[in-house]
């Protein structure tokens, strides 16, 4: 295993090293924070970046994997005191106090017009920018979206909701059944805010749920209450799995790899662990989530993760050539492919690799989300408002009588963060 | 010449007085650097808005008290952890009677008494981390014990840990369990200094019992007490990690304490109101204050009973 392990290293080695272009030979250090921790992703990186060291033998490059959770609270010390040349990161909202702090370097110069990265990464080009300049570069991105038991869904004679009404009637008949419709696993606040994410954007719009974001709407606003009304009629009906306040989202997988629930709201990176429980792809499938107001263009959740240079970092030149190759379409099609990261590549030249719901995926994003592409709650939304919200959601998906209550208390937080 | 001898001289004269003082230096400089500074740092933080990136001076805004009229007056997450805390104070304190129920039932000779000893004692060598995920499980609504047992006795089972009126019960109970260690190991230690002499006495008087406990040896174990009490309020306000591994806060903030909200406002992965963290610390620290003042004061004046 380690010898074939190694082979494909050394043989992909050779051919970036082929096919990359010839730069200048690179020297001096490289020191790399990382976020993917998690098996996989953390093989892939690794391999990734052993690629890079193949074609720059002369440069030291010193990698720190972090744990993901921890990592999100290490970053500012780690940015002011002891900087890395390159670290993961997220886009939008949530690289917005590193930028505000001068913390993250500008890479402008890296998608000036005309540039590769500029023409092949335009997609995203938006979600990196602030102030009118770019503070890094994507690595991937993944759909959400309802992973369903296909096969409980036949059993029932059930199909993939439409609309809103389609939704509800499939939940009624799959509460008869003894089931529950959706698992969920709301410990750490965001998978709840999945749900607020689609069901606004499905009955307000993605310009609305944009402007909620930036603060120009009251969260008692009669729009807003309609979003949590459709919310509660899933809640109040019993679709969602109980005691789902203290799982975190693994926890919620084995409801639906036993067929106690037939489905769940998640991102793409929850397919492998589905498939590691033993689910078979003719098992497990996914849909779009259905329209709520007719007329709502469709649009989508799609986070995308990215690669930034510290501001302190002391190997800036070595760094930008670890960011164009990393963004490289060679480098984003093998990294995102279903034995890696299982995610999108954000390059428009690299390809898709063929898995089914890779592929549902990129169609859904490419071609079914006219509305718009958001990045999730906690990035689109400036992390205070983000907080005090998702705790809202949380005590809503359990108590959806206390809405007023928890409304009031969210308005209150939106009124002093913006 | 002459100079050194005077300077010995000046020395050998005030050696009694420079001596203790010399000796206090090193620890005195490392006080003054990680705790007295700090403090007049937090108090001083907290009178800005600042995200905690950047300099203070650059990034920081002055905002006098503004950070601590908003907690006192408007903030009811505040509130909650506040009364949390006093939760916590309070039923913290059972594991000081619980502590010396066992260590009086621990204080006999039979075979193997060490190993029961140790594995009284064993909650407290264990991480608290540990502590909290063994207790987590417990409380499972769907797979842990705690459900059995009270399904056993007839009860509908409880979702202890995601019902916001009991959340901070359960965590306090989790914490009971090392600290009644702690307070346990205090008495036994206590117990082996009893006087016996005092304990025949009164036996021969007829003292038995609850009255035994009462009059004689609980005013042998004063020490043991005060220290066991000093021990567990500071506990209970420096509660965090329990929490932090059991709930998260939650559900839906419940189960914060002032620690765990300052964490969460300042340094946690949504919180970037270093100010306004800091403003907790400080009030955090006040309420020490009145406990820790209150044990040196007591300290004080038992030092100078026995010094006469």
């Amino acid at each position: 295993m380690r010898s074939i392990l190694k082979a494909t290293a050394v043989s992909l080695a050779t051919l970036v090293a082929l096919a990359g272009p010839a730069s200048a030979e690179l020297t001096g250090n490289l020191k790399i924070n990382l976020d993917t921790s998690n098996p996989a992703p953390r093989a892939t990186m690794e391999a990734l970046i052993a690629k890079f060291q193949a074609a720059h033998p002369a440069l030291n490059i010193t990698t720190n994997v972090i744990d993901r959770e921890a990592y999100k609270t290490q970053i500012r010390n780690f940015l002011s005191a002891d900087a890395p040349d390159v670290l993961t990161w997220y886009a939008a909202n949530r690289m917005r106090p590193y930028v505000e702090a001068g913390l993250l370097e500008d890479v402008s110069d890296m998608w000036a017009d005309g540039t590769d990265i500029a023409n092949e990464l335009a997609s995203t080009k938006g979600a990196l920018t602030v102030d009118g300049k770019q503070w890094g570069v994507p690595y991937t991105y993944y759909q959400w979206g309802i992973y369903y038991r296909k096969d409980i869904y036949e059993e029932l004679g059930l199909s993939e909701p439409a609309n809103f009404d389609d939704m509800l009637s499939n939940c009624e008949a799959m509460i008869a059944s003894g089931r529950k419709c959706y698992t969920i696993g709301n410990k750490w606040l965001w998978t709840g805010a999945g749900w607020f994410d689609y069901i606004n954007l499905r009955t307000n719009g993605f310009n609305f749920h944009m402007q909620m974001a930036a603060g120009e709407i009251e969260w008692t606003d009669p729009r807003v209450r309609e979003t949590f009304a459709n919310w509660g009629k899933l809640i109040r009906m019993g679709a969602f799995i109980d005691d789902n306040q203290n799982k975190d989202w693994q926890q919620s997988l084995p409801f639906i790899i036993d067929g106690s629930a037939g489905a769940i709201l998640m991102g793409n990176f929850a397919v492998s662990p589905l498939r590691e429980g033993g689910l078979t792809d003719d098992q497990l499938d996914f849909h779009q989530f259905p329209a709520i107001t007719a007329g709502v263009a469709m649009a989508e959740d799609a986070p995308t993760d990215t690669f930034h240079i510290a501001a302190n970092a002391k190997n800036k030149d070595n760094a930008r050539a670890f960011l164009a190759y990393i963004v490289s379409a060679d480098a984003q099609t093998e990294m995102n492919n279903g034995a890696n990261l299982g995610q999108l590549p954000v390059n428009s030249k690299a390809s898709v690799d063929d898995d089914k719901f890779l592929n549902k995926g990129f169609e859904m994003l490419s071609s079914n989300s006219p509305g718009g592409v958001a990045q999730f709650f906690d990035r689109d939304f400036p992390a205070e408002m983000a907080q005090a919200a998702m705790e809202g959601f949380q005590e809503f998906m359990i108590y959806p009588d206390n809405l007023d209550d928890i409304l009031d208390r969210i308005e209150g937080v939106r009124k002093e963060v913006y | 010449m002459n100079t050194t001898l005077v300077k010995q001289n000046w020395y050998k004269r005030n050696e009694i007085a420079i001596t203790p003082w010399l000796f206090l230096v090193p620890g005195l400089i490392m006080f003054a650097i990680y705790v007295v500074f700090p403090i007049f740092q937090s108090f001083r933080i907290s009178l800005f808005k600042w995200d905690g990136l950047g300099s203070l001076a650059t990034h920081g805004e002055y905002i006098g008290m503004a950070n601590y009229e908003k907690l006192l007056t408007r903030d009811r997450s505040f509130n909650i952890s506040l009364w949390n805390n006093l939760k916590w104070l309070v039923f913290y304190l059972a594991s000081i009677p619980a502590g010396l129920f066992i260590a009086l039932f621990l204080n006999q000779t039979v075979r193997g008494i060490r190993l029961y000893k140790s594995l009284f004692f064993f909650p407290f060598v264990i991480s608290q981390i540990v502590v909290g995920l063994v207790f987590t499980w417990f409380y499972d609504p769907q797979y842990g014990l705690f459900n059995g047992i009270i399904g056993f006795v007839g009860f509908k089972p409880l979702n202890v840990l995601g019902d916001p009126t009991l959340s901070t019960y359960g965590v306090i109970a989790a914490g009971l369990w090392p600290q009644t260690a702690y307070c346990m190991i205090l008495y036994l230690t206590g117990l082996n200094s009893l006087d016996p002499e005092q304990t025949e006495a009164a036996r021969l008087d007829g003292a038995k019992g609850i009255r035994m406990l009462w009059h004689v040896i609980l005013p042998q174990l004063r020490p043991a007490t005060f220290i066991a009490f000093v021990v567990t309020v500071i506990g209970s306000l420096r509660s965090f990690d329990l929490i932090s591994i059991m709930t998260n806060g939650g559900p839906f903030g419940s189960s914060r304490v002032l620690s765990f909200y300052m964490f969460e406002k300042s340094l946690s992965e949504y919180g970037f109101k270093m100010g306004y963290g800091a403003a907790i610390a400080v009030i955090l620290f006040l309420i020490m204050m009145v406990f820790i003042g209150y044990f040196l004061w007591r300290m004080y004046q038992d030092e100078k009973a026995t010094n006469g």
